[in-house]
């Protein structure tokens, strides 16, 4: 009964490695579906039917993509550098695939040669390992970009870089606010204060995740951020000249992305594996044994691990990566591309000064709960929720119709305005 | 005819609600994805509904003895605008005349129909068939006998008196 029964050095290494593969499947599956459902859910909002051909309902339809790119013929530019051309998808494809590994995916599953952990590798730098990998997939994008010996390739490197530096800023920000709830950087504990607050971080923290999920969307260049391939304007940017697997692993990279950013929404905002309204699946690693929470008088309550349990939290966890899945493309299907000057704009002059004010507001209100020694729970988040929520409005307010971002229709009108009242040179204001 | 131009007017600055429209468009699509509107015909499952006056591949009117209605008049490949129908008339021991030789070229067709209004006997007809893809395009000179064998339904004539069929 919450005793600790430590996995030996050959059963971590085993599981671990089982974990890796299995892991790696099953993203790299979700991949293969998600450009399925990408583009069946697409056809469904365009009122078309989308691929429904190869296999019921399309099912197969990955497969024979995936049969269809690996034996279709490469072409490899003349003027192109070609090794830096070749590297460049690696180069893509690698953080995407790795950055998944840090994620805690359900509850720790108990087995009879010790207690397994369900996320691969529960690196004591959690966040960091994914916010340092992650942006480095626009080496790849970069690099595929000036290999390609093409202007417009090279524009969507260049934009692509641009952007994630940009929006690497807003979204470490936007992630510093939960770190400052958390008071650490795993993700098994983002998952497990989560837990003892009573509420997913995205209540109490409302305005971080408006901030996460905008920046999200920009580094994985996906609409309404896709600058770096632009059709309308760039070909498709830096994968122009790209055919065939090396396309392919582009796109498999950009999905797997997509995959760990929602991954990543729901385990920070969401409460990762958590059930709601339920505390009968917190569980977490305290000193020598699993514990569900404290007492009263601060002693811990040992918690027992459970297969049910971990399967329903797996579930719990899938439903909510689920669902940012289709965010993604139902957001990629309404939005139309900003301009690039926008999108810049957005980063730089409202996200990052939005998200240092957010922190500040966060953790003074943090100082003086602590101070008021509010114990860390309901009424904590509950306080912190209406500070964000009024925050969070406030944003929205002044985001919203001109105040702080226009189209470009404002500019016009404004300079329209000021030659109407701007008086003549060397004569009285003009009366029209 | 002079070409207008019709000028979008822009909403003031300030007066449109970026959110307010992101929210509206959201919801647009969700109701699109979660019913969408049937718009494609699935075609090999399901067929379309070809309307009565639809002119598609020929046929040949067969007599009760299988003999082809046609008598051979020779005004169907003098009325075809494509030039498409050869035909090579004969006279049999009672003197009634028959085709000797009747082709019909799918590929120069431009299914005017006109081949059907002309024919006194009401032999060759237009149908409401469109399916007659080959693999070599010798395959697409209908012959005599493969107009006969067509079982397809006919096309409806226009009449005059009722120019919309009702």
């Amino acid at each position: 009964m919450g005793e600790m029964q430590e996995l030996s050095t050959f059963w971590f290494v085993t599981i671990g490695a089982v974990k890796v593969v299995a892991v790696f499947t099953v993203v790299m599956g979700v991949v293969a579906y998600m450009t399925l459902a990408e583009r069946r859910v697409s056809a469904f909002i365009q009122d078309r039917l989308g691929p429904n051909r190869v296999g019921p309902f399309g099912l197969l339809q990955p497969i024979a993509d995936g049969i269809k790119n690996i034996i279709k013929e490469e072409t490899m530019p003349g003027t192109a550098a070609k090794f830096y051309f070749v590297l460049g998808p690696a180069l893509a494809i690698m953080p995407a695939v790795v950055t998944i590994a840090v994620i805690p995916f359900a509850a720790p599953l108990p087995t009879p040669v010790g207690t397994v952990d369900m996320v691969v590798a529960d690196v004591p730098i959690g966040i960091l390992y994914i916010l340092a990998l992650s942006s480095l997939a626009v080496y790849g994008i970069v690099l595929s970009g000036w290999a390609s010996n093409n202007k417009y390739a090279f524009l969507g490197g260049l934009r692509a870089s641009a952007q994630m530096i940009s929006y690497e800023v807003a979204l470490g920000l936007s992630v510093i606010a939960v770190l400052l709830l958390v008071g650490n950087v795993t993700l098994t504990e983002t998952v497990w204060k989560q837990q003892q607050l009573g509420m997913w971080f995205v209540f109490p923290l409302s305005l971080a995740f408006i901030f996460f999920l905008i920046s999200a969307l920009a580094e994985t260049n996906r609409l309404p951020f896709d600058m770096p391939e632009a059709e309308s304007e760039l070909i498709t940017g830096y994968h122009t000249e790209y055919s065939a697997m090396k396309f392919s692993m582009f796109f498999i990279a950009e999905y797997a992305h997509v995959v760990t950013a929602s991954a990543l929404l729901a385990t920070l905002f969401f409460g990762g594996w958590d059930i709601p309204f339920w505390t009968g699946d917190d569980m977490f690693r305290h000193e020598s044994g699993w514990i569900r929470g404290f007492d009263e008088a601060g002693a811990p309550i040992p918690a027992t691990p459970n297969v049910l349990i971990t399967l329903l939290t797996l579930g719990a966890f899938c439903a909510k990566t689920g669902f940012f899945l289709l965010l993604y493309i139902w957001i990629r299907w309404t939005l139309p591309r900003f301009r690039y000057d926008q999108v810049m704009h957005l980063g730089w002059k409202v996200l990052l000064p939005g998200a240092l004010g957010y922190i500040m507001l966060v953790a003074g209100t943090m100082l003086v709960l602590d101070q008021l020694e509010v114990p860390f729970g309901m009424l904590y988040g509950g306080v912190l929720t209406v500070v964000s929520g009024i925050t969070t409005l406030a944003f929205l307010f002044f985001v919203d119709r001109d105040r702080v971002i226009s189209g470009a229709h404002r500019k016009r009108n404004l300079a329209r305005a000021r030659a109407r009242t701007a008086p003549k040179a060397g004569g009285p204001a003009a009366t029209s | 005819m002079a070409i207008s131009v019709k000028v979008m007017r822009r909403p003031e600055a300030g007066r449109t609600s970026y959110m307010r429209a992101t929210l509206k468009g959201m919801s647009l699509t969700f109701r699109h994805m979660v019913r969408p509107t049937k718009v494609t015909l699935e075609y090999p499952e399901e067929q379309p509904d070809l309307h009565p006056r639809w002119r598609g591949t020929h046929r040949m009117e067969v007599h009760a003895d299988g003999r082809p209605k046609c008598v051979a008049c020779g005004l169907c490949p003098t009325v075809c605008p494509a030039n498409c129908i050869r035909l090579v008339g004969g006279e049999d021991d009672q003197g009634n005349r028959y085709p000797i030789v009747y082709e019909i070229d799918e590929f120069r067709c431009i299914f005017c129909g006109m081949c059907q209004e002309v024919c006194p006997v009401e032999a060759i007809h237009v149908g409401r068939h469109f399916e007659n893809a080959e693999y070599t395009r010798d395959r697409f000179v209908y012959d005599l006998d493969r107009l006969m064998e067509q079982d397809h339904p006919t096309t409806l004539l226009w009449d005059p008196s009722d120019p919309r069929s009702e």
